[in-house]
């Protein structure tokens, strides 16, 4: 979108009442430009997301095992998902963890940035510290949270013990599987939150709180009444992304639980992972894929339409 | 012009780039051939003595060279599935007797020509056969047997196992011996697929009826070996919460003296080799009959080799040379699947534990696993999510067998 805004404006400003040939020529000469600097993530795009997309299709087309060749078989993967009751579960399993998930590494997130943007000593050091779990890899923390979570000895439930509360069986129990796996990712992506809102707090003018102060605004009413409305910008970008990847939530589950017990924690993108690699139903694997890609489409659409409601900019 | 000129040099070399990875087209090797041999085999701890056998085999034929990659058991079915879909396997891959079957029916396996096929021990050549044709050759075969530590019992005043124990003295022993204030416990069985098609065969029942279309073990032989298996946990067995069940959770148990029983393979015959305390092995006990779980590991040549001959000699060499055979009774890894009993017969005088006789009476009485053509890991996945539903106490054994029927059912079914 920015490149054609970009081209307009410069043509506007080149482009004499009539085209001759060599202002066509510079026109030739300036896509050309832009195609080469689009070329180095242009071509990843279309090697590893686009080309594979269209393979997926076409595969969610096939009954295929992985070993044996395709076989046509149309919208029947589809059908197959569509009445099937497990889709529904991993779909269910998934909303489930980003409705626990979203508002706890949002509110988090918040406090987190609200806190480090005030002449806090040691805040560079603490925002550093807030991030490191972003930058560190899935399975890694995964592997340390299941420790902490571990039922029987696990810090959590040792710490709990003090108290003599009885700690619950956590990544062991159905229950107890997903809210594990929420807390451990809301842990993890606090810090990302918390960079994309100290930007937005940021870029606030100051003089909007001193105004407020003089006309007697109290900290509750400055948060609700300046900085929420202004930070309604940063708010929507972490919301849409947090959905994207909310919705293909895989590592941590895979890692933490591998979508268990009995299923209780099997969210979509495990599924598909399952049904190719285990259950050699690649097919029904890519039809599932592309089924999320339209949910998550929608979403974000619905996402976009609605921000005029809510997203201030300025 | 310039940077015209710039744009499109650039353009060009990224599709020459691109392009170049279509480009290398292997040539057909004359004379030297290198085989790739992907393996689970040697991982964690048999390393070096699966290299004693590549050296021996490139020792004997010069033009053969062997190019082994190692890999984890966890991951290896996922990663020959990804060989196998891109078509990148190696020339010579590991398989289990579990996925014999739907690989062979795939037609990723290449027909063998075997040139001593008296070498293997007859049943084991035949599991991985199909209408008389051998797709894939036994590279080795372990059977599950029961440990004991021999200082427990003797504390307890109970009896060590005999070949002729049943369900009732193993539960009457698990019980004396197990103490939970102090942490010991008397007996530890997986609950899993695996140790339940056993438990079955012991009871007299059946995994699936006779064309393999549906279960059969919603009988009162599968309630009661699921209940057998099922009511250790908790009573002489540790629970979920209390780790039973994570990877090598009985191993270690076992291995710091907390455990008298143990229901595991013979191949931690080398993990509990030092341990302070005396043990030994048992045939596993039985209920109406005996019956073992055997499991064999095997070769196959990918179908697609270019070097099916050489690939076949090396395939050969690796699960009949005299070697091979030297190599894994020395280390104790695992049986060489060989026919020739007085070779197996030194294995008997390699060390503990003393009863190594044992490891061949469980042969007397064999559970194979069941298998189907399709669904195999779904059906092992169900059957071992639902038995793990009765453990926690969130079914009964009997809702957990109707559920198991009933999914394991509407898989298989086709």
């Amino acid at each position: 979108m920015s490149v054609s805004t970009a081209q307009t404006s410069i043509l506007d400003r080149s482009a004499p009442p009539k085209l001759t040939h060599p202002v066509r020529r510079r026109k030739l000469r300036y896509a050309l430009t832009v195609l080469a600097f689009l070329l180095p993530s242009a071509v990843p795009l279309l090697l590893f997301v686009l080309g594979p997309m269209v393979a997926a299709a076409w595969i969610s087309l096939q009954k295929w095992n992985l070993l044996a060749p395709m076989k046509f078989v149309g919208l029947d993967n589809y059908v197959k998902l569509l009445t099937d009751r497990t889709t529904g579960e991993v779909f269910l399993h998934t909303v489930y963890y980003i409705a626990g998930y979203l508002p706890l590494v949002y509110i988090g997130g918040l406090a987190l940035a609200l806190a480090l943007n005030t002449a806090l000593k040691g805040r560079s050091l603490l925002r550093g510290v807030y991030f490191l779990p972003v930058v560190t890899s899935w399975i890694v923390v995964a592997l340390v949270w299941r420790w902490l979570l571990n039922p029987s000895n696990g810090i959590v439930n040792t710490v709990l013990g003090f108290f003599v509360i009885a700690g619950p069986g956590w990544w062991t129990d159905p229950v107890w599987a997903m809210p594990s796996i929420i807390l451990a990712s809301a842990w993890k992506d606090l810090g990302f939150v918390m960079v994309i809102l100290l930007a937005g707090l940021q870029a606030i003018n100051p003089d909007m709180y001193e105004a407020a102060k003089i006309d007697g605004a109290g900290w509750w009413r400055r948060l609700f009444s300046i900085t929420l409305p202004l930070l309604s910008p940063s708010t929507f970008f972490v919301l849409v992304i947090s959905l994207i990847n909310g919705f293909q939530v895989f590592d941590q589950v895979y890692a933490m639980t591998g979508g268990g017990p009995n299923g209780a924690s099997e969210v979509v993108v495990q599924q598909i992972y399952d049904l190719t690699f285990r259950y050699g139903a690649a097919g029904e694997a890519s039809a599932l894929s592309w089924i999320l890609f339209i949910v998550i489409l929608a979403i974000t659409l619905i996402q976009v339409r609605g921000q005029r409601r809510w997203v201030t900019y300025g | 012009m310039k940077r015209t000129l710039i744009a499109a040099t650039g353009m060009l070399g990224i599709v020459a780039l691109a392009l170049s990875g279509c480009a290398n087209t292997p040539a057909a090797d004359e004379g030297p051939v290198t085989i790739t041999y992907t393996n689970f085999i040697s991982n964690d701890g048999n390393e070096d003595n699966l290299q004693t056998i590549v050296d021996a085999v490139e020792k004997e034929n010069p033009d053969i060279t062997v190019e082994v990659t190692t890999l984890p058991y966890a991951d290896y079915g996922t990663a020959l599935q990804t060989d196998l879909a891109a078509g990148t396997q190696s020339d010579v891959f590991d398989i289990e007797y579990s996925n014999y079957a739907a690989y062979q029916a795939n037609g990723v396996l290449a027909p063998l020509t075997v040139e001593n096929p008296d070498a293997y021990r007859q049943s084991l050549l035949e599991a991985y056969s199909t209408d008389g044709t051998s797709y894939a050759l036994p590279s080795s075969f372990s059977d599950v047997v029961l440990y004991y530590n021999k200082d427990l019992f003797d504390a307890a005043g109970v009896d060590y196992p005999t070949n002729d124990w049943t369900w009732a003295d193993e539960k009457a022993a698990a019980e004396k011996l197990t103490d939970q204030a102090a942490g010991q416990w008397g007996d530890h069985q997986p609950i899993s697929f695996y140790e339940y098609y056993k438990a079955l065969a012991q009871a007299g029942g059946k995994f699936l009826n006779d064309d393999k279309t549906a279960v059969a073990f919603n009988t009162p032989e599968g309630l009661k070996a699921a209940e057998w298996l099922v009511n250790k946990s908790g009573t002489v067995m540790p629970t979920i919460e209390q780790g039973q069940g994570t990877p090598d959770f009985d191993t270690n148990l076992f291995k710091d003296g907390k455990l008298a029983m143990l229901h595991t393979g013979i191949w931690i015959f080398g993990a509990v080799a030092d341990v302070p305390f005396n043990w030994d092995i048992a045939v596993e006990p039985g209920d109406t009959q005996q019956a073992s779980a055997v499991f064999s590991n095997a070769v196959g040549v990918s179908a697609t080799s270019e070097h099916v001959a050489a690939a076949t000699k090396w395939a050969e060499f690796l699960t009949s040379s005299d070697t091979m055979v030297q190599t894994r009774l020395d280390a104790g890894w695992e049986l060489p699947p060989i026919s020739d009993e007085k070779q197996l017969a030194t294995y008997l005088d390699k060390g503990a534990p003393a009863n190594r006789q044992a490891v061949f009476d469980s042969l007397d009485g064999i559970a194979l696993p069941p298998v189907v053509a399709e669904g195999q890991t779904e059906m092992q996945d169900i059957m071992g999510e639902e038995l793990v539903e009765a453990q926690a106490g969130r079914k009964t054994v009997q809702e957990a067998l109707d559920s198991a029927e009933e999914r394991i059912n509407a898989v298989i079914g086709g």
